[in-house]
């Protein structure tokens, strides 16, 4: 019986000990993209409300949906995309925001708000929108870009490079078949899994984040890219190109919400106010490249910026792209082709 | 056995990090959830049976294969350099193949990544050379060759200590019966190092066989290997059933190859690092 005793005893100072690690500041836990804010919001955040931030970063949707789902990591602040905030709100995984903490949340354009995902806009404040479309390297492509046909074509192969983000590369499979990108026809989606196989022969190799590396140093000659990403890359090598194919895209939008995981929801929408402050939302969006749907960051922008088609389409121009909606049962069928694609 | 007080922090933690997690992937890997609670199936175990599965699994065995079998065609000689006793400044020679290996084993590879590129170090020499580019990068050699660079240390240090412990008077012995030295080696030194080799063969094959982060970043995603499959059903598509599943039956095959190498060690002396 002492021997038991003994070893709850040694568990229960071992718990103890671990869980008196924290303490001290309060601590705010924000979840964001790779590479896709300012370093320095995040110190001067720390700096003007004296608190710790703890910021961690993840590559897709998916992998974020799985982290919180899972219950860790106590997040306050995340920056998902929209058919994944629609999950969440559906999966009771998202705190109400009370706007009036949030009182920049003026600033932001009205197309933005009242989106699909969130109809009533109780959840979520936008904070980068954009496209996706094919970044290639003028140097190295002389045929128009205009189709996404362009990435099965066998004269650029092991010159592509393919995002390695499900969603993303079965939607513009389904575009380039001329299927919506939210489709959940079984047929239409092996066809999208026979293109996807077909196609990897040619492909170089899937990346996320070294994209940007790779396309800068002219590694490759064409990559499917996020729009923002597109305009730091054109930005540092002058070779490249952004086109959005005929066909149709994805328009995005990614916006701050508060996941249930949170402890200090009022620290939360501190940060999210803080996010939208204009010299902040103007901080972020110069760094990395995104467009802002901030009016009056926007207004500081270089004007330049306001005539690139990859940073500022006009809407209109946008008619045949589609904003991905949450697939709910069907989201399975995705995590299989999408599995059997890379395991062939 | 009596259990001395000292030895339940292992105990504790073994269980809460060895035991625990053990018992959750087996749990994971036969249990779904209902509305009603959690259901029974073997659905998991019978996916991966899917050809497309099985490949996978033949593609991380075959790539783990060579890699042993380089590494070991590489490793033996140096490590018979190594133990040799008319070197000088042995230590110096050891630590140099350990120094590496303090370093982080992503930055390393990350490194190769430069080195192989089409615009990378490699093809710019070539260049000078007027060789064309090659695509270095992104294939199956890539990922051989990281694996082979990261696991290299763990065949030659096994086999050096237990090369390095043989008597010398044996070699002498049978240099004055006659022996030549390819018969000293094939009739002395082989059999003598063959606990090392099997040690140096395991330490090579276990983590090359479960490697994720070397096909995902020398081979560019392509080369989907068994490691990659869990960490994908894990990680971003959130099925822990399946992801369970693999993972024991990976545990399996790993359990079963140690035993087939323990069977014969037992008749050796053991060696090495284990």
């Amino acid at each position: 019986m002492k021997k038991y005793f003994k070893l709850v005893l040694f568990m229960v100072v071992a718990t103890i000990l671990l869980a008196g690690c924290s303490g001290g500041r309060e601590t705010l836990t924000v979840y964001n993209w790779g590479d896709y804010i300012d370093e320095d919001v995040i110190r001067e955040f720390e700096k003007e409300f004296g608190v710790r931030v703890v910021y961690d970063e993840f590559a897709t949707n998916e992998d974020m949906y799985v982290k919180i789902n899972a219950g860790g990591g106590n997040y306050d602040v995340a920056i998902p995309s929209d058919y994944m905030i629609k999950r969440m709100i559906d999966e009771d995984l998202l705190h109400k925001i009370d706007f009036d903490n949030v009182p920049n949340y003026q600033y932001i354009d009205d197309q933005f708000k009242d989106l699909g995902f969130d109809p009533n806009n109780e959840y979520s404040v936008p904070y980068m929108w954009g496209t996706v479309g094919i970044l290639y390297n003028k140097t190295m492509v002389d045929d128009p870009v205009d189709s996404w046909k362009i990435l099965w074509d066998e004269k650029y192969s092991k010159q592509i490079l393919m995002l390695d983000s499900q969603r993303d590369s079965i939607g513009i499979t389904l575009k380039m078949l001329g299927y919506s990108l939210n489709t959940k026809n079984t047929q239409e989606l092996e066809e999208a899994k026979d293109a996807l196989i077909e196609q990897k022969p040619l492909v170089l190799a899937y990346v996320g984040d070294e994209v940007k590396d790779k396309m800068i140093s002219g590694e490759a000659a064409l990559a499917v890219v996020w729009s923002g990403d597109a305009v730091y890359m054109m930005r540092e090598n002058p070779d490249l190109a952004y086109a959005i194919p005929e066909e149709g895209s994805n328009l995005w939008f990614d916006s701050m919400v508060i996941p249930k995981t949170s402890k200090n929801k009022e620290l939360a929408e501190k940060f999210i106010n803080f996010m939208t402050r204009t010299d902040i939302a103007f901080m972020n969006t110069d760094y990395i490249g995104y467009s802002t749907p901030h009016t009056e960051a926007k207004k500081q922008l270089d004007p330049s910026l306001m005539n690139d088609m990859a940073a500022y389409p006009a809407m209109e121009d946008l008619e045949d792209c589609e904003v991905f909606e949450d697939l709910s049962s069907s989201a399975s069928v995705y995590d299989r082709i999408w599995t059997e694609v890379k395991a062939k | 056995m009596k259990l001395k007080w000292i030895s339940y922090p292992y105990i504790v933690w073994m269980i809460i990090f060895i035991l625990l997690p053990l018992f959750l992937i087996l749990f994971y890997s036969v249990t779904y959830n209902t509305s009603e609670g959690l259901g029974f199936t073997l659905e998991y175990f019978q996916r991966f049976f899917e050809p497309i599965y099985i490949n996978v699994l033949w593609r991380s065995f075959k790539l783990a294969l060579v890699s042993t079998g380089v590494c070991l065609l590489l490793g033996y000689p140096m490590a018979m350099i190594l133990a040799d006793k008319e070197l000088k400044n042995r230590n110096v020679m050891v630590l140099l193949f350990i120094i590496p290996m303090w370093m982080n084993f992503l930055l390393r590879t990350y490194a190769w990544m430069t080195l192989l590129e089409r615009n990378g170090i490699l093809n710019s020499l070539l260049g000078l050379l007027n060789i064309a580019p090659k695509d270095f990068l992104y294939n199956e050699g890539a990922v051989i060759l990281g694996m082979v660079y990261n696991f290299l240390p763990f065949m030659v240090l096994p086999i050096y200590s237990v090369l390095i412990k043989i008597d010398k008077n044996l070699l002498e012995a049978a240099g004055d019966l006659g022996a030549n030295s390819a018969t000293t080696f094939r009739k002395i030194i082989l059999p003598l190092s063959i606990p090392g080799v099997l040690s140096g063969v395991t330490m090579v094959f276990m983590p090359a066989v479960t490697t994720f982060v070397i096909p995902r970043l020398l081979g560019g995603g392509q080369f989907t290997l068994i490691g990659n499959l869990i960490e994908q059903q894990f990680l971003f598509v959130g099925d822990w059933g399946f992801g369970s599943a693999v993972s024991v039956i990976m545990l399996i095959l790993i359990l079963i190859s140690m035993g087939v190498m323990g069977k014969y060690e037992k008749e050796q002396e053991g060696g090495g690092l284990w």
